[in-house]
């Protein structure tokens, strides 16, 4: 029971840590919350059932196409509603401009597919397969072997690419950088694009294994992932990993052992009670403030 | 009162009254929100939170106990002014982002909470709430709580918040309490937001936990921050905007939110501080009624 428990938090643990991702890594180069980072989720998902249904594409083949899609979304929405304001003013006008994106891309999802849940088709053919006492479904397994490929790349992307080192500058120091010759604005557009295609690759996956999607589903996974990114420590890309797991096996438990009519509480709950113990998140670098 | 909304409803068509009733109950809001995130600058996500906690004590009360209007009202937002004091706490070790998540999480524990709340009638919602707000009343409370954010923000007091809001370090260098400051500047925004929620449940006579989402605490931050950070006529402003917004979009219908997101990037854009940034009765004061002769150079 409790194993089957925690495979199932891992499960979902690890699409929250794919959103997660894009939260933090958009704020550790611009100190932005991405709040439209939710409805991009929302659209991978969207993007791979039409890929699935209507082109009668392979699931891993969708999921590709998907994440490309994103990935153009991500930046189209950098380059209208967040470079116009960007060094222009403070950040929280930058927060409303996401929020505006957020409202009207979830709308538009409403009005092209209303608000309705629709269902993913079939795809995958489940196995079951007791290990031990343990029973794990082929569906849970894949999405953990696919989040898990998906974050190693990420790291190797991040560690060992010349594009991975302008970020990591970035992250460090935006101005300093680009007075380094290296091009922010592109740096932030890949940023961006990465971001929004792991988090097409969560849609897609939360599709498929919950097998319902509908356009205002992005506001809560939003919300959990945003949370997790600030409980592993916000701009830490391990941390939004650790803080994304904890986060889906925390919740699960809670839902299992507590109460499920508290679930959204419980996850909220221990964040509070996390970031009032340790401010700076699991992940985060203390900052001592200096005049 | 009774006699002056009697005349103003024989000559105000019942729609436009409507509309004025939800701005002046919205400006009670946003006001609170103001002092915490525009003037003190701890950004709040969870001011819906707040404005539950009025909403429903004073509703309960109201129902169950059959309590006078002011004392309800009173005692809603006293209520929400408790929790503002247990929610700035974290204020001393937490700031920027990290705040902002703990406000927004506190919002959905409290709304989570009245969804299996029994004397608030559960996910169903509490109706039959009596009918005591009118049009006068509020309006008249807003015009005094007006006021009083006017006499507030021009006090020591006042210009401590903005002190900690543009220099936290500075501010503390210069003998303020910043901590108690933090903590009295939750608490007088979650006392607005508890009044604003009392005032709202007896208007609208029935509420429910979806009616205090994450959203609604999103359109009082988008009231303060499109208004302009910190400024009351902004903050008037934003929330007269952001009220009749959604009301004039209606000609479009089903594209009604569309254009809402559509309006608050743009308006983000070309007014990236705000419609009326940091401008401050005391700056238009002082630009109409100075003595100092101008002349050119200057």
């Amino acid at each position: 029971m409790f194993f089957e428990q925690l495979v199932n938090g891992l499960t979902l643990g690890s699409t929250y840590a794919l959103i997660a991702l894009g939260y933090t890594m958009v704020y550790g180069i611009i100190q932005l919350i991405n709040f439209a980072h939710g409805e991009i989720y929302m659209f991978g998902a969207f993007a791979g059932l039409l890929l699935v249904t209507v082109f009668g594409l392979n699931i891993f083949v969708a999921l590709i196409g998907a994440m490309v899609f994103c990935m153009f979304l991500g930046m189209l929405i950098e380059r209208i509603a967040y470079r116009p304001i960007r060094g222009k003013s403070s950040r929280l006008s930058a927060l409303i401009s996401a929020i505006g994106v957020s409202i009207f891309l979830s709308t538009l999802m409403a009005l092209i597919r209303g608000t309705n849940t629709t269902r993913y088709p079939e795809i995958i053919t489940i196995h079951t397969y007791h290990v031990g006492s343990v029973d794990l479904s082929s569906l849970q397994i894949t999405i953990l072997v696919v989040s898990a490929l998906l974050m190693v790349g990420l790291q190797l992307m991040i560690q060992q690419t010349r594009m991975g080192k302008a970020m990591r500058a970035c992250s460090q120091d935006l101005e300093a950088a680009s007075l380094m010759g290296i091009n922010a604005n592109r740096v932030i557009s890949y940023t961006f694009a990465i971001g929004s295609a792991l988090a097409a690759a969560g849609g897609v996956m939360v599709g498929v294994y919950y097998n319902a999607v509908w356009p205002y589903m992005g506001m809560m996974a939003g919300l959990k992932a945003f949370s997790a990114a600030v409980l592993g420590g916000i701009g830490s890309i391990p941390g939004a990993m650790i803080g994304g797991l904890t986060l889906g096996v925390l919740e699960i438990l809670g839902v299992a052992y507590l109460s499920s009519s508290y679930k959204d509480a419980i996850a909220f709950g221990i964040l509070i009670l996390v970031l009032i113990l340790r401010p700076q998140g699991i992940m985060g670098k203390k900052i001592t403030k200096k005049v | 009162m009774n006699i002056m909304d009697a005349l103003i409803s024989q000559y105000i068509d019942a729609y436009y009254l409507h509309i004025m009733v939800l701005i002046g109950i919205n400006i009670i809001l946003a006001l609170g929100l103001n002092i915490t995130t525009g003037v003190t600058g701890q950004l709040s996500m969870g001011h819906a939170g707040f404005m539950s906690i009025g909403a429903y004590t004073a509703a309960i009360l109201s129902v169950h106990l059959a309590l006078p209007f002011w004392a309800v009202l009173l005692c809603g937002a006293t209520a929400a002014a408790g929790f503002g004091f247990l929610l700035g706490l974290p204020t001393l070790r937490l700031e920027g982002d990290y705040l902002a998540m703990v406000t927004i999480g506190f919002a959905e524990i409290i709304r989570v909470f009245f969804l299996n709340f029994e004397p608030g009638g559960k996910a169903v919602g509490l109706s039959g709430i009596p009918e005591h707000t009118t049009f006068s009343l509020v309006w008249v409370i807003a015009i005094v709580v007006i006021v009083l954010n006017i006499k507030l923000l021009n006090s020591r007091i006042g210009r401590s918040f903005y002190a900690i809001r543009e220099n936290e370090i500075a501010a503390e260098a210069a003998g303020i309490n910043t901590t108690r400051l933090k903590v009295l500047s939750f608490m007088v925004g979650a006392f607005l937001a508890g009044l604003g929620g009392g005032l709202y449940a007896h208007y609208m006579t029935y509420i429910a936990p979806q009616d205090f989402g994450f959203m609604k605490s999103i359109e009082f931050l988008n009231m303060v921050v499109l208004g302009g950070m910190g400024s009351i006529p902004g903050t008037i402003l934003g929330t007269v905007v952001l009220t009749l917004a959604p009301e004039m979009l209606r000609i479009v219908a089903e594209y009604r939110l569309l254009f809402y997101g559509a309006l608050l990037v743009i308006l983000m854009i070309f007014r990236p501080n705000g419609l009326l940034g940091d401008v401050r009765w005391y700056d238009i004061k002082k630009r109409w009624f100075s003595k100092e002769v101008k002349t050119w150079e200057s």
